[in-house]
């Protein structure tokens, strides 16, 4: 494949700026996530820190041109490290009424507001339920309004190839992407080989079209009058190292991989479509070859039903859902508690209750995965902070899954799986085994006891196909050590504590936690989960102001670790933000009495860091001038 | 020193739990004929895995000495899926029952059967709820009075081998608990079967509903009121074998070979693996219209979906060789930080 590719250099003025939050938003059908997705990358590969956020609509094309209908992309890249994918807009792109409106009030007085002017007609304006053009506003003099004919310019960019109308006006979002990577002087050479990738084969004129659509967008910048300069952000100061830009529910999937290949097993993975977790299913399907065996079930129960089959015969087991999926997963998983088996569940949150919110976060399923089982069924729970974590909490949870010889839930949530950020390339041949064993065929008279325990109290993961070992599991009450059925009311005392204590023992195979900041002061910010990004930055900044205010991110829910209530013990004050009513506070208050503090936003949305920063400086003073203060050293 | 295989026993099969069902329920001749006919199958304890759900038949994996899970009401068949996709080496057997598989557990049934895998799934249709005290099943008959239908059901009741046709099961079979050597035969051929193997046993359950199936057991109204299907001949049965089943049109109808001058020829030949038409044909026939087929319905041969799925997976290394991590995670866009 050979790419004719043009080293564009602007002669405007070039502007240097450590950072730029952008947010990209049209129809459904658009295709602003293609534009988000391609803009993440270039910036990845010019070495920017990113962190995005993909925000579209559950419909697949909802009514064209609707408030309804919009679909967003935001991303922040930057010269310096970024945990969020940034709290107001520099920069706002519109490609019609309905999406102008809907994100207008993100955009920082100033900023940069590019609109395709073509779709500013009375038919769009009432699609948008406007009255009049909002781009006659007044207010349009709080930003710095550059009005594109986009629709009519891409139509005459690509009219010597011929297409029809409907095609040629599909090649508006690489013009708005060209304009895009004129103003922050991105190369255009991975997205003219994506394009080729993606069209080449199937349709040369559409490659051909787009590439150009997307070469007269950066003309368009270099000529008009109105960007009078474009701007430059350099690469970030990123520890050494080889990087990729990794989106979560692909680092989910690449995790299991690197799990499998530490343990030596193969994957089987079984699954129902739900969003936001169905990506981890794309992305599997692709691994035949390494050893994974995918399945789509008829259903959750299914899924997990199939998964625990295959975890009795010895398979690296996983299943992944979404809340709903969860719920009707449920009995199977106490089934799995019961019959003591490896295996991985993992939950991409979504808005809640019921159907909710599909294409939205949320962090309330904490207490469903911590009890939604009849009994007492406990599950080792561990949450992913960031898109590239998700990588290693998958591991971890596979090492607890063997080591303790039970199911191990992973939380995950729709900002997680769909946001990106660059990640460093592990070296594989580096990577530690995970020991998995399996008792060999029986050389004695003594008799095989399925329900005998190790050290952690976990038991052998005899597997069918080994001689002697023959012995049936079961969803009932089993007697200890033989794994008889057992009605005695001694043993399901002992049982349940068993059990209990089982998971408990996940603690001594973890990490101690590590506080970001003073191990003492006024505040301690407690989070969890996909938030990780915000309340960090928050943090940081209340630390910069001289607040005494420190962070702890729990990436273990259940057990949490030993050394928390210690950590907690040392601070006046404990606020914990949530994505959620206060589920973790709930857990944290009734464990360590503590009374922590909420801050709880229920609005499909990841808090921003002003939310956080706010609600810390509510609760805290400012104890240091900031030059006083003692460096601070990141750990963890 | 021999190297013949060792001769496995009945008693090589025989767990050491007790056996809790009811004394006098079906599902004793049903284990009998298992432990009986597992020998002659061939296949060692340790290679025989029994996946079962909830429900008095689903005790059963505990009475067999090979491995076994008595998992969760309905799901033995995602169980199982799990489980045979990813060893090939193991003989698989579903223990279920009427409520099992037809109520809670009907989609994994029908998507088992679909998928034509690799196992073999054993119905034990009492038409009732035994475990949970005798409530009506979805194959109690229409206006049964039970605990929790004093007034009779007011539900249709379902046909198992009808949904079975219904999704293109590749082994359909009918036996009866009390009928042991029909039983035996029709286990031996469940397992020899590659690809689904259905199996309906009427199972008495002489607690909650007994009786229920006394029309197919009792040897002195059984032959009139089943009739046994052989492959490749005509469709006779009665005591004196006198009543032979002619199709008219799509119809069947019963004839009398004595009087109507309708000749063998004349009668439908039962086909194992002919049309669905066929099998479906046969699910239809019940009391009091029809005698009801007991033996093998439909056996024919399909891909199963252990093997396709297996096939993916070779193809995939054949294809693009034994994934590499490393290349995959340095491949694609990458940059160098120094």
């Amino acid at each position: 494949m050979s790419i004719e590719t043009k080293s564009l250099e602007t002669t405007k003025p070039v502007q240097n700026v450590s950072g730029i939050t952008v947010r990209l938003c049209g129809d459904s059908g658009d295709g602003m996530q293609l534009l988000g997705t391609q803009l993440t990358n270039t910036s990845a590969l010019a070495g920017n820190d990113i962190a995005t956020f993909p925000d579209f609509p559950a419909e697949i094309r909802a009514p064209r041109g609707t408030r309804a209908g919009v679909s967003g992309f935001q991303v922040q890249f930057a010269s310096h490290e970024v945990h969020t994918p940034g709290d107001t807009l520099d920069a706002l792109v519109a490609m019609n009424p309905a999406a102008l409106v809907t994100n207008l009030a993100d955009l920082r007085k100033g900023g940069l507001l590019i609109v395709n002017e073509d779709s500013f007609d009375d038919r769009d304006l009432k699609l948008a339920k406007l009255k009049t053009c909002p781009l006659e506003d007044p207010s349009m003099e709080n930003y710095r309004l550059v009005k594109v004919a986009m629709t009519r310019l891409t139509k005459e960019a690509v009219a010597e190839f011929g297409l029809g109308v409907k095609e040629a006006d599909r090649c508006k979002n690489f013009f708005a992407m060209g304009l895009v990577y004129w103003l922050y002087g991105r190369g255009m050479d991975a997205t003219l080989r994506f394009i080729h990738g993606k069209f080449a084969a199937g349709s040369p004129v559409v490659a051909k079209a787009n590439e150009k659509a997307l070469q007269a967008g950066w003309s368009f910048g270099e000529t008009i009058e109105a960007l009078g300069h474009s701007y430059q952000v350099d690469a970030a100061e990123l520890p050494a190292g080889h990087y990729r830009n990794m989106m979560g529910n692909q680092a989910m999937a690449w995790g299991l991989l690197a799990a499998s290949h530490r343990s030596k097993k193969d994957i089987f993975y079984a699954s129902y479509p739900i969003t936001p977790a169905s990506d981890i299913l794309h992305e599997m399907v692709k691994f035949k070859n390494y050893g994974v065996m995918t399945f789509q079930a008829e259903d959750e129960i299914a899924a997990v039903c199939s998964a625990i089959g295959a975890a009795y015969g010895g398979q690296m087991a996983v299943t992944t859902s979404s809340g709903p999926g969860i719920a009707l997963k449920g009995e199977a998983m106490g089934l799995a508690v019961m019959l003591e088996l490896p295996l991985l569940i993992i939950n991409v949150q979504r808005g809640g209750p019921s159907t909710g919110l599909p294409t939205k976060t949320e962090q309330s399923d904490l207490l469903q995965v911590m009890f939604g089982r009849n009994g007492e069924a406990p599950i080792p729970v561990i949450a992913a902070q960031s898109p590239g974590d998700c990588f290693n909490v998958i591991q971890d949870a596979w090492m607890l899954a063997t080591q303790l010889m039970s199911p191990v839930i992973v939380l995950s949530d729709g900002y997680i799986a769909n946001g990106s950020e660059p990640w460093a390339i592990p070296d594989v041949s580096r990577m530690t085994p995970i020991k998995v064993e399996h008792p060999g065929p029986k050389t004695d008279d003594n008799p095989f006891l399925p329900y005998s325990r190790n050290e952690l109290l976990a038991r052998p993961w005899a597997i069918p196909g080994t001689e002697g070992l023959m012995h049936r599991v079961g969803g009932l009450e089993k007697e200890d050590g033989t794994g008889n059925i057992s009605y005695d009311p001694d043993n399901h005392q002992k049982m349940t504590n068993i059990r209990a204590q089982k998971v408990e023992n996940a603690a001594k195979l973890l990490p101690p936690q590590q506080v970001y900041g003073p191990q003492n002061g006024e505040l301690l910010v407690l989070s969890w989960g996909g938030t990780y990004g915000a309340c960090l930055t928050a943090v940081q900044r209340a630390q910069r102001d001289g607040r005494s205010v420190s962070h702890v991110h729990l990436r273990y829910l259940n057990p949490m670790p030993s050394n928390l209530g210690e950590i907690l013990s040392h601070f006046d004050k404990v606020l914990m933000p949530e994505l959620n009513l206060g589920q973790l506070r709930m857990l944290v208050r009734s464990k360590y009495l503590v009374d922590a503090i909420g801050l709880n936003k229920m609005k499909g949305k990841p808090f921003t860091v002003g939310e956080v920063y706010e609600k810390i400086c509510e609760h805290s003073t400012i104890s240091a001038t900031p030059a006083a203060r003692p460096q601070i050293v990141k750990v963890g | 020193m021999s190297t013949a295989l060792p001769v496995l026993k009945s008693s090589d099969f025989t767990s050491d739990q007790d056996i809790r069902w009811c004394p006098g329920c079906g599902d004793y001749a049903i284990l009998a004929q298992m432990k009986k006919v597992l020998p002659e199958i061939g296949v060692p304890p340790e290679k025989t895995v029994f996946i079962s759900g909830i429900g008095c038949s689903s005790r059963f994996p505990y009475y067999i000495n090979s491995y076994g899970v008595h998992s969760i009401h309905g799901r033995a068949p995602a169980l199982a899926t799990g489980l045979r996709v990813t060893r090939p080496d193991l003989s698989v057997w579903v223990i279920t029952g009427d409520g099992d598989a037809l109520s809670i557990g009907g989609n994994h049934f029908i998507h088992c059967l679909r998928r034509n895998l690799d196992v073999n799934v054993i119905l034990f249709n009492n038409r009732i709820y035994g475990l949970t005290k005798g409530q009506y099943s979805p194959t109690s008959f229409s206006g049964q009075v039970t605990k929790s239908t004093p007034m009779g059901a007011v539900d249709h009741p379902l046909n198992p081998m009808m949904v079975a046709v219904g999704a293109e099961a590749t082994f359909i079979a009918r036996s009866v608990d009390s009928n042991i050597k029909h039983l035996a035969y029709t286990l031996k051929r469940a397992a020899a079967h590659k690809g689904t193997s259905f199996v309906e046993v009427y199972q008495n359950c002489n607690v909650f509903n007994d009786g229920a199936w006394a029309y197919a057991q009792d040897k002195a109204t059984r032959d009139d009121t089943t009739i046994e299907l052989e492959h490749g001949k005509p469709m006779i049965f009665g005591k004196d074998r006198d009543r032979g089943i002619r199709l008219n049109g799509l119809t069947p109808e019963i004839v009398d070979l004595s009087t109507s001058g309708v000749k063998e020829d004349d009668l439908l030949f039962h086909d194992e693996r002919g049309d669905a038409m066929h099998a479906f044909l046969l699910a239809r026939m019940r009391r009091p219209d029809f005698p009801e087929p007991i033996g093998v319905f439909r056996d024919i041969q399909r891909e199963t979906f252990d093997e396709g799925m297996r096939f993916q997976a070779q193809s995939a290394i054949e294809k693009k060789g034994r994934g590499d991590l490393q290349k995959l995670f340095s491949g694609g866009d990458t940059w160098k930080v120094a």
